[in-house]
């Protein structure tokens, strides 16, 4: 799938970060964790091509990634930014239909079966009923939601979702956890960031702990979220719980920031 | 669904309507009858009875000019809503790279030069072209910026270079000869449209609809932010720089046919785009057909208003901004 080797990565002028080795597994669900401006937006997007990297390489299916196209990147690596406000009035269908451009010709416009596609994708994410509905209308939420179908009827094998659950109230967010995980268990890899710990717990498979560009740690979650690690991430006390049933949860201790 | 049809159907209805009033009304009536007879006689190759005066002014006099204000009507238009969702704001005009400003320069250049009217047009057309190619090659080198940024604001100082340019040349230019043409000029006219001009016009205006029409479906992934159109599989700065080609085409082809009406290509999209929505594909046939009636009744008011010509740019704003202002209020959907 898609493997990164000591790889730089910054704007032109300026490096955010290096060092950063892994690759991903199918199926693989991968938390990107780490502090505001620890470089996680930076890291996805020059992972889909967007920046170029400083150094080191990446390497998507066995092919240098900066040697692809940006349609067979998009055949491969669904998107998923932090949402918008958009600037017309598309409806939430019509956003999601551009999920399949990187499938249609240059001269091309979607088929019944790309539409089929876009809307089960809105089916599978529970917006079917607010279809109609322009981008620039609706909550925060309600793009977050639009923005994964657009990347689920992209049919990519890999979804790089940056902070997925940001705007989401709390059963969104467990909706889209859940999500996540369904879409694992059909085999598409999924890279996503967080500032919410308990998310890696919940559904990664293994956590990456950013900081300042470098890994600070690299593992399954239990093995790398621990109170020390994640003091020296964000510098404030935490604990980490263990429920009768075997879940791990972070619990803050106020008052006693470094 | 069926409000999109309604929109279509009823803009075809108008500007056939418009385009027939357009032929019957002026200073030597036609009347409908006469009209069709004349059409009827013209489709079958048959001779007819009517007077030649009649021949004379609906196929020599009144046929260019009524063509090409549907041109310059569709072509504005059409320009004007690709470079909207280019640069994702409903502000944006087709002259926004220049072209206008370019063409004017031209244009003032070649009456100063005492070129004929053909010159006139030619120099419209090439400064129009010169003046794109010229904010393009510059601001697409500014990196480091956000690349419609970088263009915008390379558009807007190379305009108000060219500007200088045109206003040196006025003051230059031969007060009682040159000045009250190169004023003309700049107001914007279809009175002087010959039917030689029009054959040269209208394939630049062709060629540029072209690209636009295939590209239909990926227009709308350039009113995306760049990073996620680039996500989605689009090679933005490709498509950018065929948009903004096929646009400088059409809006020069335009201009150096009529000189420089504004309001069309800034109103007619957003109209069009209350009425069906931001989808480029559906949204381009109804602004050219919109943009094409708006224009034709503009140029048939300011022809039959008054004993003397009004210049249709004077018009397109007085009908234009009651009209918008009208639309904006009754319409609930944002841009």
């Amino acid at each position: 799938m898609l493997a990164i080797d000591n790889l730089a990565f910054g704007f032109p002028g300026r490096s955010v970060g290096r060092d950063l080795s892994f690759a991903l597994a199918d199926g693989e669900i991968l938390c990107v964790l780490g502090p505001n401006g620890s470089g996680k937006t930076t890291l996805f997007r020059t992972l889909l091509g967007l920046l170029p990297a400083q150094g080191g390489s990446i390497t998507l299916d066995g092919a240098a990634l900066e040697r692809l196209p940006r349609a067979a990147i998009a055949r491969r690596i669904g998107y998923v930014p932090q949402a918008h406000a958009g600037y017309f009035a598309y409806s939430m269908r019509e956003m999601v239909l551009m999920g399949r451009t990187a499938h249609l010709g240059a001269f091309g416009a979607p088929s019944l079966r790309d539409r089929a596609l876009a809307d089960a994708a809105l089916e599978t994410l529970g917006i079917t009923a607010l279809a109609e509905r322009p981008f620039t209308e609706i909550s925060g939420g309600e793009r977050q939601l639009t923005l994964i179908a657009r990347a689920l009827a992209q049919e990519a094998q890999l979804l790089i979702m940056d902070e997925p659950t940001a705007s989401l109230d709390f059963g969104n967010q467990v909706r889209v956890l859940e999500r996540l995980e369904q879409l694992a268990a059909r085999g598409i890899t999924v890279l996503f960031s967080t500032h919410d710990p308990d998310h890696a717990f919940l559904c990664a498979q293994r956590a990456l702990l950013l900081a300042e560009g470098r890994a600070l740690a690299l593992g399954p979650p239990r093995e790398v979220i621990r109170s020390d690690s994640l003091e020296r991430l964000y510098g404030v006390s935490v604990r980490i719980v263990r429920t009768d049933d075997g879940a791990h949860t972070c619990v803050p201790s106020l008052g006693r920031q470094r | 669904m069926k409000a999109r049809s309604i929109a279509y159907a009823g803009a075809t209805a108008v500007l056939l309507a418009l385009i027939a009033l357009a032929f019957a009304v002026g200073r030597y009536p036609v009347s409908l009858g006469e009209l069709a007879t004349l059409a009827g006689a013209l489709l079958s190759n048959a001779p007819h009875d009517l007077a030649s005066n009649v021949d004379t002014v609906v196929l020599q006099v009144r046929a260019p000019r009524v063509l090409a204000a549907l041109l310059v009507g569709a072509s504005l238009a059409a320009a004007g809503t690709a470079y909207q969702g280019m640069f994702r704001n409903p502000l944006v005009s087709p002259d926004i790279l220049g072209v206008s400003t370019g063409a004017a320069l031209g244009a003032v250049l070649a009456i100063f030069l005492s070129l004929g009217a053909l010159g006139i047009q030619l120099f419209a057309f090439a400064g129009g072209l010169a003046a794109v190619a010229l904010v393009y090659g510059v601001g697409s080198r500014l990196r480091g910026h956000d690349p419609l940024l970088a263009l915008v604001l390379t558009g807007v100082v190379i305009g108000t270079l060219l500007g200088s340019a045109i206003a040196l040349l006025k003051y230059l230019a031969d007060p009682y000869n040159q000045l009250p043409a190169i004023t003309f000029w700049l107001l914007g006219s279809l009175a002087a449209v010959a039917p030689g001009d029009l054959a040269i016009a209208a394939p630049f205006a062709l060629i540029g609809l072209v690209p636009m029409l295939l590209l239909r479906w990926r227009m709308n992934l350039l009113a995306l932010p760049d990073d996620e159109a680039r996500a989605l599989g689009v090679n933005t700065r490709r498509l950018r720089a065929i948009v903004v080609a096929a646009a400088t085409l059409m809006t020069a082809a335009a201009v150096a046919l009529s000189g420089i009406i504004g309001w069309v290509g800034l109103l007619v999209p957003h109209a069009a785009r209350l009425l069906v929505g931001p989808d480029f594909g559906r949204l381009l046939p109804l602004a050219m057909l919109i943009g094409a009636a708006f224009l034709l009744a503009v140029d048939t008011l300011c022809r039959t208003l008054a004993t003397i010509e009004v210049p249709p740019g004077v018009l397109t704003a007085l009908v234009g901004t009651p009209v918008f202002l009208w639309l904006f209020a009754v319409s609930r959907r944002p841009w």
